[in-house]
């Protein structure tokens, strides 16, 4: 039967075998109480001036002060967007607009999220790559004398790496970036509600579905007297930064979730942590894999590793008939054919790749299951090939 | 064309897609003689990483990347043990 009343438990569990939190977190049950109701009290236009609206204004006013109070931030600098990808774009292209008399070109590390390649190769000028090392850490100096080359007008380093969970040295970044006067922006849609926000940004970006709230909303901060000009349209909505009519419900469920998270930060992150270490241990067992990633300096719910001679879509659909559900970024799993460039950035094997990411509520007894599994999957795909 | 460096065995993989060449990579390198560099020609874009990243798991030598005649990569391989 297909109905778009949707078929899992209010608030339940993910799917068993769900190792793949990095794409997108169960929604967090607080999200979905408040969804719920901000569905039926958050509908109107909030620029309007009549009830409904005002009661659609608070809900989003409100949304946005759990929001910069979780990120330690003013409400002022938090602006709802429609996706990760659109405050990364209006994050980066912003500051990158506010330097216009500077120059134009874009400064990121090696290893930043396609969103950030993509926005700064739709734009003219050069587009820089600062290397990372075998961790998938990038040097601050290293950014820091890219920035100094002129025309550079602004630069662009993770929080923490999506693929490898490597944690950047934004603070030192930005510390090692004062002199020269080059803005930072910060993609922390990786680490956002899993790490606290790392402070020296004049923009970042938040995407709430990372973090177990609703799809379909990004958050943008923007440094009170960062210099920013909307490098898009503009629009006539509460807030000047953003375009289209607000989705209020999904910002407050956004906010909700961001809320739980953070209360429950320390807790789940240290037994995500002890899960990975885990995980590997487990990964690195099995001969000729290599796990990579800073060892400790990372992401609590993430971990990659890579099987040589193995096919990374063999190694999903392999894992998949096991009943886990992971990721990869070996090249014949992703739409372009490409390797990841976060992997080739690091030196690290490109094939027989998968990233595992925990959900909030995935169990000592999966992780346990996932590591009987991985070996016999890998070894079933090594004999086809005779190695 | 100057003279390029000797190789012992040359593994055409052109047109292979990941990780077959570095599967073939895996098969063959026991016909080389310790010292005796094999060629992995590849137009796989992934060899260009998965074919140093082999060297360091299995303990050989990354002896770096060239060109072949056709103008496809070609990328070396030292056999140290």
């Amino acid at each position: 039967m297909t109905s778009a009343s949707g078929a899992a438990a209010p608030g339940g569990p993910a799917a068993h075998g769900y190792l793949d939190a990095a794409s997108s977190e169960p929604l967090h049950p607080a999200a979905r109480r408040t969804l719920l109701a901000a569905l039926d009290q958050g509908y109107a236009d909030p620029r309007r001036l009549h009830r409904s609206a005002r009661s659609a204004r608070l809900l989003l006013d409100n949304a946005r002060e759990v929001v910069a109070d979780c990120l330690d931030v003013r409400p002022d600098e938090v602006t709802f967007t429609a996706s990760g990808t659109d405050a990364v774009h209006r994050g980066l292209l912003g500051l990158r607009a506010g330097r216009a008399r500077h120059g134009d070109a874009v400064v990121h590390s090696a290893v930043e999220h396609s969103a950030v390649l993509h926005a700064a190769a739709w734009v003219p000028g050069d587009h820089v790559a600062v290397e990372v090392d075998r961790s998938g850490r990038v040097s601050p100096d290293a950014v820091a004398r890219a920035a100094a080359a002129p025309g550079v007008a602004v630069t662009a380093v993770q929080a923490a790496n999506h693929e490898v969970g490597t944690v950047q040295p934004v603070a030192e970044v930005s510390a090692a970036l004062a002199a020269g006067g080059v803005p930072l922006f910060v993609d922390a849609c990786a680490a956002g509600g899993r790490l606290p926000l790392p402070a020296g940004w004049d923009a970042a970006a938040l995407s709430a579905h990372k973090w177990g709230g609703p799809a379909g909303v990004g958050v943008l901060l923007i440094r009170k007297g960062a210099r920013w000009r909307n490098p898009f349209p503009g629009d006539d909505r509460v807030d000047e930064r953003a375009t289209g009519f607000e989705n209020v419900p999904a910002a407050l469920a956004a906010a909700a979730a961001l809320q739980a998270v953070v209360a429950e930060r320390d807790e789940v992150g240290r037994r995500q942590a002890a899960l990975v270490d885990r995980i590997r241990e487990g990964a690195a067992r099995v001969p000729d894999t290599e796990v990579v990633g800073d060892p400790v300096d990372r992401l609590p719910h993430l971990v990659t590793f890579s099987c040589l001679y193995v096919d990374g879509e063999a190694l999903v659909d392999g894992l998949d008939r096991r009943g886990f559900g992971v990721a990869s970024g070996s090249a014949c799993t992703a739409s372009t054919l490409e390797p990841s460039h976060v992997l080739a950035a690091m030196g690290a094997l490109t094939h027989g790749n998968v990233r595992v990411s925990l959900a909030r509520d995935t169990t000592e007894a999966e992780v346990d299951g996932f590591l009987a599994a991985l070996p016999e999957v890998v070894a079933g795909i090594r004999a086809e090939v005779g190695l | 064309m100057s003279a390029g460096p000797e190789v012992a065995l040359e593994l055409d993989c052109r047109g292979m897609l990941c990780p077959l060449p570095v599967i073939h990579l895996g098969r063959r390198i026991g016909e080389v003689a310790v010292g005796e560099l094999l060629a992995v020609v590849a137009t796989d874009v992934a060899a260009r990483t998965d074919v140093p990243a082999w060297c360091r798991m299995r303990g050989q030598e990354y002896a770096g990347e060239d060109t072949a005649p056709d103008g496809s990569p070609r990328y070396l391989v030292r056999r140290t043990a």
